[in-house]
C-alpha cells in the first residue's frame, strides 16, 4: 500500500515485502473428515503472489482451487475441514497461527473474495446498498447514511447505471451481470490489497464475462492489488492473467507465465486442458477431451494423480510422486516435463 | 398492497361461505335430530320439535335454510344458546380471556421456540442440540391434554406455584401463564424443530460464506444475516398453526376451567347446544382465515422476493 | 456449484425418468436400512400393529374383567401395571386399547392420503377450472382446523350409550379424513406442477401417451414420496386427536376401550394413582413417536439436502 492515504481509509499495518510480495503460501495441506472417510483437498500447494500481479488458478472441479481460495480467505468451514500443515503469510505474517479475531478484521481491508454465483451470494432479504454499505457500518464505525453514500459512489464505481435510484433495491432484481458488478463492488469497498475471484464469470453469458473480466482487469491495474482469478476457463484468464498455476487433485502440477502456458505446455494436463478447447483455426477437426473423470479425493492414486488420465503414463508414474521442478522457464510436476514441453 | 388486500378479501368470501356452509350442514341438514338431547334424557315434545324447526328454518331446503341463518349472521345475529340468551352476548364476555390466551401461547411459541431452534440449529451435533431435538419430540408424541393435566398438576396443585384453575373472566394475566405454556407447548416444540432446521439449511448458504468473507462476526452473520431467512417459513407456520391453537383452546380451557370462547364451545358441546357451537366456530374459522391473511402480509415485508402488487 | 446444477438438471435432461425414479427410491432404500432410527421405528411399529390384531397374544387376562376388591393397586406380578379405579387390569387394557389407535391413525393416513392425492394430481395435471375449482374446494376445507370440525362432528352425531365400536371408529376416521385431505391434496397439486413441465413429461405427451400413463409412470414415482411422508407423520397426529376427541368426551368413550379413554379416566386419578395415567399415556406417545420417527427417516432418505 502506499504511503499518501486519505482520512477516510486508515494505513493498513501490513506491508508488503521490499519485492512487493503480499502473499505467500507455503506448502499447504487441507483435509476433509467426513463419514466417508478423509479426503485430501490440498496436498501441498505453494504459490506467492505480488502487489499488481494477476495469477490464475486453473483446474477442473474438485481440484482443490476453490478450497485453495477459501483457505486464504480463512472462511472453510472447520470442521470437518483441516489443515495438517502449511502456512499461508500476509506480508510477513502467518495467518493460520493468527488469532481469529485479528483474522477477522483482515477479510475485506486487506484480502476480499468474491465468489461465482451473486444470486444466492448475496442475501436476498437486504438492500444491494445495505449490503455494500455493511462494510463500512462494521469495519469503519460509519454511520447507515454515509454508508449507503459510500454503497453508491461504488455503485458508480462498477458502472451500476442510476446507482442513486437503485441502491436500495433487492439483489433479485438485478440481473446477473449486475449482480456480480455488486459482488465485485462489495469485495473492493475497503480497498483490499489482494482480491479472490472464485471462478467471476462462470454463471454469466459470454458477453458479460468479457466485461466483468475486463472490469476486474481495470479495478486491478488502478488500485495496484494481487489479483488471483480462480476458474476452469482457460479462455476467460489469457488476456488478464500474468501467470497461472494449474492445479490437479489438490496440488499444482504446472506453474508458468501466462504466455508459456498457452504456447508451450509442459505438462500433459494442460496440454490436455488446451486440446480440449475449441479453436478457430482448427475448425473440422476432433476435439481432443481428456478421458476419465477426476480422482475421487478419498482414494487419489499412487504416483502421479494424473497417471490413469494420461497418455504418456509409464510405470515410474504409478509409483513416484513427482516433484514440481524446473523445466525451462516453467515448472512442471512430471516425469517426462522435458518431453512434454518439446514434443 | 391494498389492491392485493382487497383481492385476497374478494378470495377469502368464497371460502367462508363455503367453509360455513359446512358447519352448518354438519350440525342442521345431515340425519339425525337436532333437537336431541335438548329436553335432557327425554325426547322433546312435539310442540318444542315444531317450534325449534320453525325457528331454525329447518323445514326449507338447506340452502335456503342456510341462506336466512347466513343472513342474520352477516347482520351480526349469531343466533341464541340453548338458554336463549344471544351468543353474540355470550361471545363479547369471553372473547377477551381467549384472546389474551392466544396471544400468549405465540409469544411463548415465538420466544421459546426459535430461541431453542437457535441455540440448536448454532450449535449442531452438540448437547444442546441433542437435547432440543430429543425433548421436543417427547412434546409433540404426548397429548396435549396430558401434558396440560400433568402440569396442572405439578405446578398448580403439588408445588402451588401458579392457580391451578382459572374460573374468573377478567383474571391477571399472570394466572395465564401456565394455561397459555400448555396451549403453546405443541407449537413450541414445532417452532424450535423448524428454526433448527431452516437456520442448519441457511448456514450452509453461499450468502453467509460472503458474510465471512466480509469479516462479519459470527454473531453479525448468524443473528443478522441467517436468521432473518430461516424465520420467514416459522411465521408461516405459527400462522397457519394458529387453528391448532383455537383447537387446544378448547382442551386447554377445559382442563384449567376457563371461560373463555374454548370452554363455551365445550359447555355447549356437553349441553348439546347446536347454535352455540356453529356460530362460535363459525366466528373462529373466519378468525383464522384474517389471521392468514395477516400473516401473508408479514411474509411479504420479511421476505422481499415476494411483492404484493 | 456448477456441479451440483449439473447433477440436478442430467437425469432429466437424459429423459430416462424410469431409471431415475427407481435409483431414487434405491438410494433412499440403501441410505434407510443404515439408519437406525428407521429400524426402531419399524419395530415399535410392528409391535403395535401386532398387538391391535392380535392382543391375546401379549395378554391372557381379559381386560373388561373388573375387579371391585382390587382397585388402583399398584404394578405386581399379578398386574404388570397395576389396576385402575375399576379394578380393570391396566396392563390388558393397555393391550387391548391399541386397537383403536391403529386401526384410527392407519385408516385416516390411507383415506386422506387416497383422497388428497386424487383431488391434488387431478388438479396439478389438468389444471385450468378443474384446478381452480378443485383448489378453492381445497381452501374451504382447510379452512376448517382438524380439531374443531372434528369436534363439532362429534358433537352433531353423539354417541349413543352403545353404539357399535366400529360405527364409533368409523365416524372418527370419517371426520379425520373430511378434514385432513387437504394437506396432502396441497403438496400432492404442488409436486405434480413440480414433475409436470420436466421435459420427459412433455415428451411422454408429445408421444401420444395417455394421461393415465404418464400420471402413473412418470408424475406418480416422483410425487408421492413426499406425500407418504406426510401421511405417515400425520398418523401420529391423527392418534392424538383421536384420544384428544376421547379427552373431551366424544369420541370413544366407555365400555370402549382404547388408550384416549384410559387416559382420560386416570387424570381424574393423576393425584394419588399417577401409575394409572402412565401406562397408556407412555404406550400412546411410543406409538405416536414411532410414526414421526419413521416418517422422519423416510424424509431423509428421499431428501439428500437435509443429511
Amino acid at each position: 500500500m502506499t504511503t499518501t492515504t486519505t482520512s477516510s481509509a486508515p494505513v493498513s499495518d501490513y506491508k508488503p515485502d521490499a519485492d512487493g510480495r503480499l502473499l505467500e503460501v507455503d506448502d499447504l495441506h487441507v483435509e476433509f473428515h467426513t463419514q466417508e472417510g478423509v479426503a485430501k483437498a490440498i496436498n501441498g500447494v505453494s504459490f506467492d503472489l505480488h502487489q499488481g500481479e494477476t495469477l490464475a488458478i486453473l483446474g477442473e472441479s474438485g481440484s482443490g482451487k476453490s478450497v485453495t481460495a477459501q483457505a486464504v480467505m480463512g472462511i472453510l468451514d472447520m470442521p470437518p475441514a483441516v489443515i495438517p500443515s502449511g502456512a499461508i503469510r500476509y506480508c510477513g505474517q502467518d495467518l493460520l497461527t493468527m488469532p481469529e479475531e485479528q483474522r477477522r478484521k483482515m477479510r475485506g481491508p486487506e484480502i476480499s473474495m468474491i465468489f461465482q454465483d451473486a444470486l444466492s451470494s448475496l442475501n436476498p432479504t437486504f438492500p444491494v446498498g445495505w449490503q455494500i454499505g455493511e462494510m463500512f457500518r462494521q469495519h469503519r464505525g460509519m454511520n447507515k447514511s454515509d454508508a449507503y453514500a459510500q454503497a453508491v459512489r461504488l455503485m458508480e464505481r462498477v458502472a451500476i447505471p442510476a446507482a442513486k435510484e437503485r441502491v436500495k433495491q433487492y439483489p433479485h432484481q438485478f440481473s446477473g451481470g449486475m449482480r456480480q458488478r455488486i459482488m465485485i463492488a462489495m469485495a473492493i469497498a475497503l480497498d483490499p490489497a489482494v482480491l479472490i475471484a472464485d471462478e467471476p464469470t462462470t454463471a454469466l453469458d459470454v458477453t458479460v464475462q468479457a466485461q466483468i473480466m475486463a472490469l476486474l482487469a481495470e479495478l486491478q491495474e488502478e488500485r495496484q492489488m494481487g489479483l488471483i482469478l480462480i476458474t476452469h476457463d482457460l479462455g476467460v484468464v489469457a488476456d488478464v492473467a500474468d501467470r497461472a498455476a494449474v492445479m490437479y487433485a489438490g496440488r499444482i502440477v504446472a506453474k508458468a507465465g501466462i504466455d508459456d502456458l498457452y504456447a508451450r505446455p509442459a505438462h500433459p494436463y494442460t496440454r490436455g486442458l488446451l486440446e480440449s478447447i475449441p479453436r478457430l483455426d482448427q475448425k473440422g477437426q476432433t476435439l481432443a477431451a481428456i478421458g476419465g473423470l477426476p480422482p475421487n479425493l478419498t482414494r487419489i492414486p499412487a504416483g502421479c494423480a494424473f497417471n490413469p488420465r494420461c497418455r504418456m503414463a509409464q510405470d515410474v508414474c504409478r509409483t513416484d510422486v513427482p516433484a514440481l521442478r524446473d523445466v525451462g522457464q516453467q515448472k512442471s510436476a512430471c516425469h517426462f516435463a522435458e518431453e512434454v514441453l518439446n514434443g | 398492497m391494498g389492491k392485493y388486500i382487497v383481492r385476497r378479501l374478494l378470495q377469502m368470501i368464497p371460502v367462508i361461505l363455503g367453509a360455513t356452509f359446512i358447519i352448518f350442514a354438519m350440525v342442521f341438514a345431515l340425519p339425525g335430530d337436532p333437537t336431541v338431547g335438548k329436553c335432557g334424557e327425554r325426547p322433546c315434545s312435539a310442540e318444542y320439535v315444531a317450534k325449534f324447526r320453525e325457528e331454525h328454518n329447518l323445514n326449507d331446503p338447506l340452502v335456503v335454510q342456510y341462506g336466512k341463518y347466513l343472513g342474520k349472521f352477516v347482520q351480526g345475529d349469531l343466533g341464541t344458546n340453548y338458554y336463549g340468551i344471544p351468543v353474540k352476548e355470550d361471545l363479547a364476555q369471553r372473547y377477551t380471556i381467549t384472546g389474551r390466551l392466544a396471544l400468549m401461547a405465540i409469544a411463548f411459541e415465538a420466544v421459546i421456540g426459535i430461541l431453542a431452534g437457535v441455540l440448536a440449529g448454532v450449535r449442531k451435533g452438540r448437547f444442546i442440540d441433542n437435547l432440543v431435538t430429543v425433548s421436543t419430540l417427547f412434546v409433540i408424541s404426548i397429548p396435549v391434554f396430558v401434558i396440560g393435566v400433568f402440569l396442572q398438576y405439578l405446578f398448580g396443585i403439588k408445588w402451588g406455584i401458579f392457580p391451578a384453575t382459572v374460573p374468573s373472566l377478567d383474571a391477571p394475566t399472570s394466572s395465564l401463564i401456565l394455561p397459555a405454556f400448555v396451549l403453546g407447548s405443541l407449537s413450541i416444540a414445532y417452532v424450535a424443530r423448524l428454526t433448527r432446521t431452516n437456520l442448519v439449511e441457511n448456514l450452509r448458504s453461499d450468502y453467509v460464506r460472503t458474510a465471512k468473507a466480509k469479516g462479519l462476526t459470527k454473531n453479525r452473520a448468524v443473528g443478522v444475516h441467517t436468521l432473518r431467512n430461516s424465520l420467514i417459513p416459522v411465521v408461516t407456520f405459527i400462522g397457519a398453526d394458529f387453528g391448532g391453537l383455537l383447537g387446544g383452546a378448547i382442551v386447554t380451557e377445559r382442563i384449567f376451567n376457563i371461560q373463555g370462547v374454548g370452554g363455551y364451545i365445550w359447555r355447549g358441546i356437553n349441553s348439546r347446544d347446536g347454535v352455540a357451537v356453529v356460530s362460535t366456530v363459525t366466528v373462529l374459522v373466519i378468525v383464522y382465515l384474517l389471521v392468514n391473511l395477516l400473516v401473508d402480509l408479514l411474509y411479504g415485508v420479511l421476505d422481499p422476493r415476494i411483492s404484493h402488487d | 456449484m456448477t456441479d451440483t446444477i449439473a447433477a440436478t438438471v442430467a437425469p432429466g435432461a437424459a429423459g430416462d425418468d424410469v431409471g431415475e425414479a427407481r435409483s431414487l427410491t434405491q438410494d433412499a432404500w440403501r441410505s434407510l436400512k443404515k439408519n437406525k432410527m428407521f429400524w426402531i421405528s419399524v419395530a415399535l411399529i410392528g409391535v403395535f400393529v401386532l398387538m391391535a390384531i392380535w392382543p391375546s397374544l401379549f395378554t391372557s387376562k381379559d381386560p373388561g374383567f373388573g375387579d371391585i376388591n382390587n382397585v388402583r393397586a399398584t404394578p405386581s406380578a399379578e398386574h404388570w401395571f397395576g389396576t385402575d379405579t375399576q379394578g380393570y387390569d391396566i396392563y390388558a387394557r393397555t393391550i387391548y386399547g391399541a386397537r383403536a389407535s391403529i386401526i384410527v391413525g392407519i385408516l385416516a393416513s390411507l383415506t386422506t392420503l387416497l383422497l388428497g392425492g386424487v383431488l391434488g394430481v387431478l388438479a396439478g395435471f389438468y389444471g385450468g377450472w378443474l384446478d381452480a375449482l378443485l383448489s378453492r374446494i381445497t381452501d374451504i376445507f382447510y379452512a376448517i382446523p382438524l380439531i374443531l370440525g372434528g369436534i363439532l362432528f362429534m358433537a352433531s352425531f353423539p354417541n349413543g350409550a352403545n353404539s357399535n365400536y366400529f360405527v364409533v371408529v368409523g365416524k372418527v376416521v370419517l371426520v379425520l379424513t373430511v378434514f385432513g385431505w387437504p394437506t396432502i391434496a396441497r403438496l400432492m397439486r404442488s409436486s405434480v406442477l413440480q414433475v409436470k413441465p420436466n421435459e420427459y413429461v412433455l415428451a411422454a405427451r408429445a408421444l401420444g401417451a395417455s394421461p393415465w400413463r404418464i400420471i402413473r409412470s412418470h408424475i406418480l414415482p416422483n410425487a408421492l414420496a413426499p406425500a407418504i411422508v406426510v401421511a405417515t407423520i400425520n398418523l401420529g397426529v391423527f392418534i392424538v386427536v383421536e384420544a384428544t376427541l376421547s379427552f373431551l368426551g366424544i369420541g370413544l368413550t366407555p365400555p370402549a376401550i382404547s388408550w384416549g379413554v384410559a387416559i382420560s379416566d386416570a387424570l381424574n386419578a393423576i393425584r394419588t394413582y399417577p401409575h394409572i395415567l402412565l401406562f397408556p399415556s407412555l404406550f400412546l406417545s411410543l406409538a405416536v413417536l414411532a410414526f414421526i420417527l419413521l416418517g422422519d427417516a423416510v424424509r431423509d432418505a428421499f431428501d439428500p439436502k437435509s443429511r
